[in-house]
């Protein structure tokens, strides 16, 4: 009989190399899952959000049950909303995606409706003034400016995605969330560590590509921030500067 | 439609509400893990919050707080925590990982709300000789109200919703009818479970909404 090996696994150590090193192709596609069940819940968010946002902004009537109802799919937890889709879907990566995009859904229509409202009445006064109809207005004007606030819902949206693409594990469709769960029932401290680790890594990947993205489409801020005087306005502080955190949905 | 009529049969029979995995018994234990997290995580982050929104200082930080807390997956820190030596002790590590994703949204909306107090109000409060203390319980306190218990009712229904998943990690709670009807593969338990959960969520919530509501108008609206 030989003696068991003493390796990092053996001992099952929260940080190993071994583990890396041995179950690189399970973490790769784990994580390849993972970032492909956020990016398509997300972009259906966005497919979904954006025309629900105009709706709600055009027409007085469908404001109130458009914020409700957002208001309401956020308030359902993730583990019973998925529950809620399952005769939909059954035990599918689907279920997770719809899941997630009601979520992202939700963050992103008020995000955007935010930004629309905030769009200056001199701007779209300026907009009709040039003879500009209802569409290029929207298009040239609104939406642009719209965007940073939009793109600040987006990136709640997205980061949130990534954390509860773990939940999926329940239907054995959660990316790093399945090796977090498959960790669990064998205690395997290492591939729990590493799970969770690798999905903050992605959620700050994912936010800093937005970041990013946000300054490329939005190079006017960055021309105005230098000209700006060094103390903003009350008023600044109380709907930009400083924005009130709305809950996390585990 | 099927499975619903067998969700109803699910919820209308008297032998799925008793018992220790009934769903009076789990509706007490996600009630009772709930309201003892969200005191603990209010005797937490309240008093920070406040001294912090006084002084001015560490904004940067209650701010990016729950920015940051959300790249966190609220399941990997339940299953980090049960694998640590406090899983050793029931609930215990159910119950810091709750506190410690309900701290967040409180921190941060206390602290927003103390900042964001008129400061022409405080400077006149200064110039009629009240000292720091009498600032801050009879100035800034009465009119941060409105956000800091917007932060608790944020804090609240985040809690219902984590106390749901920790039954993922073997917790109490409604959860445990959830992850029972997946074990079974019983569809119909699993939406029963859903549906209570969701019900108590949006109680919850509408607990909140209605208590702010009925609140005196000073600790009513202010931006939400």
């Amino acid at each position: 009989m030989t003696a068991p090996p003493d390796d990092c696994l053996a001992r099952n150590d929260w940080i190993c190399g071994d583990y890396l090193g041995s179950r690189r192709q399970i973490l790769l596609d784990a994580v390849a899952e993972h970032v492909q069940l956020t990016v398509v819940s997300v972009l259906l968010g966005l497919v979904i959000a954006l025309p629900l946002a105009l709706l709600a902004r055009r027409r007085r009537w469908a404001r109130g049950p458009v914020l409700g109802l957002t208001t309401v799919l956020y308030t359902i937890p993730s583990l019973a909303m998925f529950s809620l889709l399952l005769p939909l879907y059954g035990l599918s990566a689907a279920l997770v995606v719809a899941g997630l995009a009601l979520y992202s859904l939700t963050l992103l229509v008020r995000n955007i409706l935010a930004g629309l409202d905030g769009v200056p009445a001199e701007a779209k006064e300026a907009a009709r003034g040039m003879g500009y109809g209802p569409l290029r207005q929207l298009l040239a004007v609104e939406l642009p400016l719209a965007l940073p606030a939009a793109m600040a819902g987006l990136r709640i949206a997205t980061v949130s995605a990534v954390a509860l693409t773990t939940v999926g594990a329940i239907v054995g469709h959660g990316g790093l969330g399945n090796l977090i769960y498959a960790g669990m029932n064998s205690f395997f401290k290492a591939q729990v560590l590493t799970a969770s680790v690798l999905c903050v890594l992605i959620a700050v990947a994912f936010d800093l590509l937005l970041l990013g993205a946000e300054r490329l489409l939005t190079p006017w801020r960055r021309a105005g921030a230098r000209r700006r005087p060094p103390r903003a306005r009350p008023a600044d502080r109380a709907e930009g500067r400083l924005p009130v955190a709305t809950g996390r949905r585990p | 439609m099927n499975t619903l009529t067998e969700v109803g049969t699910w919820l209308t029979t008297a032998a799925n509400w008793s018992g220790e995995n009934g769903v009076w018994h789990r509706l007490v234990e996600h009630l009772l893990l709930t309201v003892v997290c969200l005191v603990l995580s209010a005797l937490i982050a309240l008093p920070v919050a406040l001294m912090l929104g006084h002084l001015g200082r560490g904004g940067a930080l209650a701010v990016n707080l729950a920015n940051a807390g959300r790249a966190v997956p609220t399941f990997a820190v339940l299953v980090l925590l049960l694998l640590t030596p406090l899983g050793r002790y029931g609930e215990l590590p159910t119950v810091i990982a709750l506190v410690l994703f309900a701290v967040p949204p409180l921190l941060t909306n206390a602290y927003v709300g103390m900042r964001t107090v008129d400061q022409d109000v405080v400077r006149a409060a200064r110039g009629m000789g009240m000292t720091g203390p009498q600032l801050v319980w009879r100035v800034e306190v009465p009119l941060a109200l409105p956000l800091v218990l917007t932060g608790v009712r944020i804090a609240a229904v985040q809690l219902v919703a984590t106390a749901t998943l920790a039954a993922l990690v073997g917790g109490g709670g409604l959860g445990r009818i959830i992850t029972a009807g997946f074990n079974l593969a019983s569809t119909p338990q699993v939406m029963a479970g859903a549906v209570l959960v969701a019900v108590f969520a949006l109680l919850v919530e509408a607990a909140f909404v209605a208590g702010q509501r009925l609140a005196p108008a000073r600790a009513r609206g202010g931006p939400r």
